[in-house]
């Protein structure tokens, strides 16, 4: 989308000398959990950091390792496989007993999203140019060698950048989300390798880049409804079924309120969300706000609403993503980058964790929810020192890795603003005048 | 809806306007032919169907700006209209029936907005059914129809993009036709035709493959009155048919296949 477009603009800027000043390429930490809560993973740029929290143990992967920044990773629901992507363009989908490296694909594009079915045996990847593409896994045994797969193309957006791919928990649909504002419901078909071709809603409402989906669901509701986060300070409900918003709810304003101290910035981007695992409340990662909100969802009502925003004392801790498990009480939280513009360290990853998403919240309304401190973390801090790569972490790092997340994620995703000086300026250097006088 | 105010005051001096028609003259709407579908669109967008401004587009069928009081919605869409030709013809051949003409170039999208707004003063009580948005109709289609909004869709006389690396440029695509097909009711109809005879192959066998979409007959195509127009409404067909070259229509209707 911007490959011809941006070339002009930056050998035009070289010319002027009014470029901006390069920024390398900074990657967000990322989490996942495994769904019976064994294991925990965290992606910071290329390196790829297991625990073992069965055993309690650090694991090494032996196979080989991602080149270049991971942008997803992500457990299977019935946690066999594991699959990791990112700049690099190598899929890689690991078995999570052994952690072999299973099989690779090459794509052609960035990958920006994965997911993988239900049943274990679909994984889905989408790319930089908007195609989302699927791979069928065979039955594997634990000896065999590392095997290529290809992959067919499942559905596009056009020309748009995926952000964030899930399946329903009923497995009827599978849900793309991207940069132009657009919340895509199609049907998995029972043949995927022929490509998804119904449609079954799109969710629009968003007036930003959407950046994270997550489904909510309980036993009274087992089908669930969508929620999604997105650039412009909202999350908003939906209705997948129907492409219904049910409710939007402005976390923004809500920030805004709680940063009483003056800092001038009313733009807050919603960068990750998680529901607990009874549906009741959602906790939402903010760019720019420490700690973490807490919203709570009504499903009968189809209501979202602010709570209250979980602090973290001491640190200034803004988590980048979230982690949750189907069985455990711990919400895991990263907050890192890929390296750091300025500073000598090249990587930060800061892992909390927050407790108690497994209690009843009946009548003590939400006080339940604790952030853990490092040593009261499971497995503590050999945990710490697997995932963060060291125990300490200097305090200037913070705010430059809050910075650096910033603009990596508005590079990304937001679309770029000409002033009309500028647009008539870029229109005169055009190629395809020059050949007239 | 300014222009009105200036047509009827007769503004004798506008050199835009022709004289002895009153509609714009096409010469002074000169624009480029292509255009980058794929660069990042600084124009308005709706958020969603429901923030199509039915009131400012048909004003005839929507006297008050509560869309909602109307249940008529935009049927037939226009993708790449052009200078508008296909949708003035249209527009009387189905009075009762709004249409929309989607156009990526600003300065042909304001041709035909003139054109249309001349047509209403100049005709009262016809044109009223016909209206144009400057859009990106690959990106944005689901912004502004509904599922199964619309019976008919046209794509007439597409850019080729020659080129295979730019084939995914190209408005007729194997996953552009997944949200065609979203947003058209079974049994509604979709019409290709061009004069690149590689185009015309690749449209073809892009819907043939597609699962939701079967060829008309040729009794079919005999029979509806809208194939005609295909080449002889457009000014990118006249234009064809006076250099004596050959065209190329596919034309499919969307079906639900059974499970």
């Amino acid at each position: 989308m911007e490959d011809d477009d941006t070339m002009i603009t930056t050998t035009e800027d070289n010319k002027n000398n009014n470029k901006e000043p390069i920024e390398s390429e900074v990657a967000p930490a990322i989490i996942s959990v495994h769904p019976a809560h064994l294991s925990v993973a965290v992606a910071v740029g290329s390196d790829l950091r297991i625990f073992n929290l069965r055993d309690g143990c650090p694991i090494t992967l032996k196979d080989e390792l991602h080149k270049e920044s991971i942008r997803a990773i992500r457990y299977g629901a019935n946690g066999k496989v594991f699959v990791s992507a990112g700049d690099d363009k190598v899929v890689r989908i690991w078995d999570t007993d052994s952690w072999r490296c299973l099989y690779t694909v090459s794509t052609e594009k960035k990958v920006s999203a994965v997911a993988i079915s239900d049943n274990g045996q679909y994984v889905c990847y989408a790319d930089k140019f908007g195609v989302v593409w699927v791979v069928e896994l065979d039955e594997f045994n634990e000896n065999q060698a590392v095997v290529q797969k290809k992959a067919s193309p499942l559905l596009a957006h056009y020309c748009s950048i995926i952000t964030s791919l899930e399946f329903s928990p009923d497995g009827k649909f599978i849900v793309t989300a991207d940069r132009d504002f657009k919340i895509r419901v199609t049907v998995f078909p029972k043949k995927p390798l022929d490509g998804a071709h119904e449609i079954h809603s799109f969710c629009l409402g968003h007036t930003e880049f959407v950046s994270c989906l997550a489904f909510v669901y309980n036993q009274d509701c087992p089908q669930g409804y969508l929620v999604s986060g997105s650039g412009d300070s909202t999350v908003r409900l939906w209705d997948h079924t129907s492409g219904l918003l049910l409710h939007t709810c402005e976390v923004g304003s809500q920030v805004g309120q709680q940063q009483a101290n003056g800092t001038e910035n009313d733009y807050f981007a919603i960068t990750d969300l998680r529901a607990t695992p009874d549906g009741s409340s959602i906790f939402v990662a903010v760019q720019g706000l420490p700690g973490i909100m807490l919203l709570s969802c009504n499903l009968s009502a189809k209501r979202l609403s602010v709570l209250k925003v979980v602090s973290v004392i001491g640190e200034d801790f803004i988590p980048t993503s979230l982690g949750t498990s189907l069985t455990s009480e711990y919400l895991w939280m990263v907050m890192g980058v890929s390296n750091l513009p300025g500073f000598n360290s090249s990587s930060l990853a800061r892992v909390r964790v927050i407790s108690g998403l497994t209690k009843c919240n009946s009548e003590s309304g939400d006080d339940h929810y604790n952030i853990l401190e490092d040593k009261q973390v499971p497995c503590g801090e050999q945990l710490l020192q697997q995932l963060q790569g060291s125990l300490s972490i200097d305090k200037d790092v913070f705010s430059a890795a809050t910075e650096a997340v910033k603009t990596s994620m508005r590079n990304l995703l937001i679309k770029k603003q000409y002033s009309n000086e500028r647009r008539d300026f870029r229109k005169r250097g055009r190629n395809d005048k020059k050949g007239k006088k | 809806m300014e222009l009105d105010e200036k047509i009827a005051s007769g503004d004798e001096s506008n050199p835009c306007i022709s004289k002895s028609t009153r509609l714009p003259r096409k010469r002074f709407y000169r624009a480029r032919a292509h255009s980058n579908p794929l660069s990042d669109s600084h124009f308005p967008v709706p958020v969603s169907p429901h923030h199509v401004e039915y009131s400012l587009h048909y004003p005839h069928f929507y006297p008050s700006s509560d869309s909602q009081s109307n249940p008529k919605k935009i049927e037939f869409a226009d993708v790449g209209c052009g200078f508008g030709g296909l949708l003035i013809s249209l527009a009387t051949l189905f009075p009762e029936t709004l249409m929309v003409g989607m156009e990526l170039r600003d300065k042909v999208t304001e041709y035909v907005k003139e054109r249309i707004l001349a047509l209403r003063v100049t005709n009262p009580g016809q044109y009223q059914n016909v209206s144009v948005v400057r859009t990106n109709s690959m990106k944005y289609i689901p912004n502004y129809f509904e599922k199964a909004q619309l019976s008919k869709m046209f794509f007439l006389f597409p850019d080729p993009h020659f080129k295979e690396k730019n084939h995914r440029r190209r408005v007729i695509s194997p996953f552009l036709l997944d949200e065609y097909a979203y947003v058209i009711r079974p049994s509604g109809i979709i019409y290709t035709i061009t004069d690149v005879e590689e185009l015309g192959e690749w449209m073809k066998s892009c819907l043939e493959n597609h699962p939701l979409f079967e060829a008309l007959t040729d009794e079919e195509l005999e029979a509806d009155p809208v194939v005609k127009l295909l080449s002889s409404a457009t000014e990118e067909g006249q234009k064809v048919s006076r250099n004596g070259g050959l065209t190329f229509i596919a034309v499919f209707r969307r079906i639900v296949p059974a499970v």
